[in-house]
């Protein structure tokens, strides 16, 4: 149960820096393809920074998570088209819907019904790509 | 304290993400976004359907509480964390000019999200109920293939150094730069 609730808050936390960053605004993501801002591109660079920082000090010191367990730093498995062709879907969406998975769920609770429909489409897009995987190239 | 109150600067905002996923990688997990929808298939019962929805969606649990964090969390930035009434984005006066005069996207630089598209008067024309879904759909079934979204690739795959998650941002923008640049004048 505990657990739980630190995910819980894990989720506010991030839900709170999505929508005040107006990273969440499918106005941002437009700029942002448009190459009219430098915004967008401070947020993911500065995390982005930090992140690499952060995972190589974790790599070096060989830092445990919680309870001596190893951290999730898994390898992703190589393939070109797997992710060129899902990622230019991808990014399709992400343009044309103005949000991807995270912001999504901060506009439902920012009050915004219509996401929903995003939310929806993307269910099945999920569900869709799990039926054709074993046809499509990996 | 005032400055919480308004739009976070980027400098503020990409730090907190990094510290959301150092936070998800003490806890044992990794930071993704997407990977919720595969979890929700799995408990809608997709498993009768493809063998990829056939794990114990339950283990995943920790990913939906995540998910229901962001949609409070999203509640309260909007309601309690804000100045203004319609949280109207400050979008460059270049990308309000066009999206106005281009598009004729009226809303744009006086609102979160365009009301020509996500305001629910809106949701009676299909054109527009067509663009939300195909767009959710995109998202859902590219993230999917490429293994990961904006969080999974751009911020922790990139962050790990990985070379199929930079080949995945590199698809991100190529699909982004695509849709904005050219599908958008045939579109609106």
């Amino acid at each position: 149960m505990k657990k739980y609730i630190a995910y819980l808050s894990i989720g506010i936390f991030f839900g709170i820096i999505m929508f005040k960053s107006e990273a969440a605004s499918w106005f941002r993501i437009y700029e942002m393809f448009r190459f009219n801002s430098f915004h967008m591109y401070g947020i993911i660079g500065s995390a982005l920074a930090l992140g690499i920082i952060g995972v190589q000090w974790i790599k070096i010191k060989d830092v445990k998570a919680l309870g001596g367990r190893e951290m999730q730093l898994n390898k992703k498995q190589p393939s070109i088209p797997r992710y060129l062709i899902g990622g230019i879907l991808f990014g399709l969406g992400w343009a044309l819907a103005g949000a991807c998975p995270g912001p999504m769920y901060v506009l439902i609770g920012s009050g915004y019904p219509a996401i929903i429909l995003v939310v929806f489409g993307a269910l099945v897009g999920t569900f869709v790509y799990g039926l054709f995987r074993d046809k499509l190239p990996h | 304290m005032n400055w919480i109150y308004e739009p976070w600067p980027w400098y503020v905002a990409g730090p907190l993400i990094a510290l959301t996923m150092f936070l998800l990688l003490f806890m044992g997990k990794q930071f993704g976004m997407s990977a919720n929808l595969r979890t929700k298939c799995a408990a809608l019962g997709a498993g009768k359907a493809a063998d990829f929805f056939k794990f114990n969606w339950k283990d995943e649990r920790w990913n939906l509480m995540i998910v229901i964090g962001a949609i409070i969390g999203g509640f309260l930035a909007s309601n309690y964390l804000t100045n203004t009434t319609n949280n109207k984005v400050a979008i460059s006066l270049e990308t309000i000019t066009e999206l106005q005069e281009d598009y004729g996207l009226k809303s744009a630089g006086d609102s979160y999200l365009p009301k020509e598209l996500f305001d629910t008067a809106q949701l009676t024309d299909i054109k527009v109920l067509s663009l939300l879904l195909i767009g959710g759909f995109l998202v859902g079934f590219g993230a999917r293939y490429a293994g990961g979204c904006t969080s999974g690739h751009a911020i922790s795959g990139l962050s790990n150094l990985q070379l199929p998650s930079l080949i995945a941002v590199i698809g991100f923008f190529i699909g982004g730069l695509l849709m904005i640049n050219l599908l958008f004048p045939l579109i609106f």
